[in-house]
């Protein structure tokens, strides 16, 4: 494959999905779609972490509300432009997520995830917790403006969000295949796979345990920050241990190890409850569940492996050699 | 890399280490040099310490009295994870690949020290990056072919047949450019036409990348014909140390080991 068409693809792309829905879809779809490309980038970063790095992690939603709150009190309390608050909110996230990697050294797969657990759990109490109301807002959380569209350009808040979402979120995918295509990338998967020959490769173990726990966190911090700006309000009990859940969810319904996957799981997230509800009002999580199940069943390496699988099928019908 | 260690003396000296598990003494002063080019057979019976002496030359275990010094560098309190820049290649008694990964990326992992860009520049494809990119393919298509492995290099590494499996687990150490090579029981499980091809593989090795290889095998056949010199250890002492032809005639060794394995070869 040329160099050129390695980018086209991706590009053209990227182009479709941001000009076909700003065409065409309603307010709620936008803000539909706007809340996938948000839990993409947060299943990502959890994918990052735990993925690729293969480290059991239960409270990735609670770098999520560190996001969403570093951006929520900078609106709110200092008035800082929504796009300005970006970096803090990756600044913040990435070092609680330094923070929770060095337990991570020391502890492995289910005592790494009742820390990150207690993590998950104790986020949105301390939330509400009253010497820090004067920020967070307490119980009553935060509200906020949506972004608008700068330049007087002739979009709806709506439809700037969710471009503006997409250009971000692209960005950090794009990120993510580089880091992921590289030694940084081969060396996590080395320690998921043997952590003992890969530290007799040269690899230093803590340092990449780590710092992937930091940049996954960062990931997902973005996208709290992002749905702070799509949501326009924070509150605490959006950022409960269901939300770490969901994530987890995603990442592996989507495809573990594989960031297609990661928009998969995010498309499942935001639909998923819909569809099941759709399909039997009296218990949408009894549904829920059976689809999950469902999923285990027929595609145990999550939608990525299907995907891979029909487009093999579809390629080798499509030159026959 | 800047080659600061001495490069008169024996490429690696062990001397007089011991190694206790609680009170057990697993090795009990050894001492053996490795020359350079050398190819060193380490054998003796099971349970005499061969592997405990591997898993003290590449760090993981921590003697309890001696020196272990490779190119006049002592290797003692050395991370596990630096070993593989100073200079050490090695490979696994029950072969620890990287399952999910293509045998290419196995092979990647082992040019690991050599680059040293981190997160950032690679998420931003920085010149770094790019550069130390460039630097672990080096080779690698050689490697590729010396070793039979073109034909499965785009293959995740977990479903090869084993004898495969040991090959990319050499390709992966000789991606680090060692001097030393440690292989811990190359033939174990392979076939006996393997095994008759191994003694050539190793030579044309060494030969090619100019290296030192130290060998723990219970394969006599093997060890006795590749080897320049072979040490022998019982109980974690060393109770000869020679050529292949003074190792086998040397009384202690014949009544240690080679009587028992001659008969089950026999057998």
């Amino acid at each position: 494959m040329s160099a050129q068409s390695n980018w086209l693809r991706p590009l053209a792309l990227l182009l479709a999905l941001a000009v076909i829905p700003v065409v065409f879809a309603t307010g709620f779809q936008l803000f539909q779609l706007t809340m996938v490309a948000i839990y993409a980038l947060s299943v990502l970063g959890k994918n990052l972490v735990s993925g690729y790095g293969g480290q059991v992690s239960l409270g990735q939603g609670a770098f999520f509300a560190v996001g969403a709150y570093t951006a929520a009190v900078l609106m709110d309390q200092y008035d800082w432009p929504y796009w300005a608050t970006l970096p803090v909110a990756a600044i913040t996230s990435g070092l609680v997520g330094l923070m929770l990697g060095l337990p991570a050294l020391r502890l492995g797969g289910l005592y790494l995830a009742l820390v990150t657990f207690a993590l998950a759990i104790s986020v949105p109490q301390l939330l509400k917790y009253k010497a820090f109301e004067a920020w967070t807002g307490g119980v009553q959380g935060i509200v906020i403006n949506k972004p608008e569209p700068p330049f007087d350009l002739p979009l709806s808040a709506d439809q700037w969000t969710y471009l503006f979402t997409l250009a971000v979120v692209a960005v950090f995918f794009f990120l993510a295949r580089n880091l992921i295509d590289s030694r940084i990338g081969r060396s996590l998967k080395a320690i998921r796979d043997h952590a003992l020959a890969a530290e007799a490769m040269g690899i230093e173990l803590a340092r990449y345990k780590t710092l992937v726990f930091g940049v996954g966190a960062l990931f997902t911090g973005i996208g709290g920050a992002l749905s702070a700006f799509a949501v326009a309000f924070v509150s605490p009990d959006s950022f409960s241990l269901a939300l770490s859940l969901t994530l987890f969810v995603g990442m592996v319904i989507g495809g573990a190890a594989t960031i297609q996957g990661a928009v998969y799981g995010a498309v499942f997230i935001v639909f998923a409850p819909n569809v099941s509800e759709a399909i039997f009002k009296g218990a949408p999580g009894a549904v829920y569940g059976i689809i999950l199940i469902l999923f285990m069943f027929f595609a145990p390496g999550g939608f990525a492996s299907l995907v891979r699988r029909f487009g093999a099928k579809y390629l080798r019908r499509a030159k026959p050699a | 890399m800047a080659n600061t260690g001495n490069t008169t003396g024996p490429l690696l000296r062990v001397s007089d280490v011991v190694m206790r598990f609680g009170g057990i003494i697993a090795l009990n002063g050894v001492s053996f040099d490795v020359e350079r080019g050398q190819i060193c057979g380490l054998i003796g019976p099971n349970g005499s310490g061969k592997t405990t002496m591997f898993n003290c030359i590449s760090g993981i275990y921590r003697h309890s009295r001696g020196d272990i010094v490779f190119e006049g560098q002592s290797l003692n309190g050395v991370p596990r994870h630096r070993m593989a820049g100073i200079g050490l290649g090695r490979t696994f008694q029950n072969v620890a690949l990287f399952n999910t990964m293509s045998v290419r990326d196995n092979m990647l992992v082992g040019a690991h020290h050599r680059g040293n860009s981190g997160f950032f520049a690679n998420a931003l494809r920085l010149a770094a990056a790019r550069r130390d990119e460039q630097e672990a393919v080096e080779g690698i298509d050689e490697l590729l072919d010396l070793l039979d492995l073109r034909a499965v290099a785009d293959v995740p590494a977990g479903g090869l047949p084993f004898g495969t499996r040991k090959r990319i687990e050499l390709a992966r150490a000789l991606m680090g450019r060692p001097k030393l090579l440690l292989l811990d029981e190359p033939a174990g499980g392979l076939n006996h036409g393997e095994v008759g091809e191994l003694g050539d593989l190793f030579r044309r090795v060494r030969d090619h990348f100019n290296l030192s290889i130290l060998l723990v095998e219970h394969h006599m056949a093997l060890v006795m014909s590749v080897s320049e010199k072979v040490v022998a250890l019982e109980f974690g002492m060393k109770i000869a140390e020679g050529t292949p032809e003074q190792v086998r005639n040397e009384p202690e060794v014949i009544r240690a080991y080679l009587g028992d394995t001659a008969d089950a070869h026999a057998a």
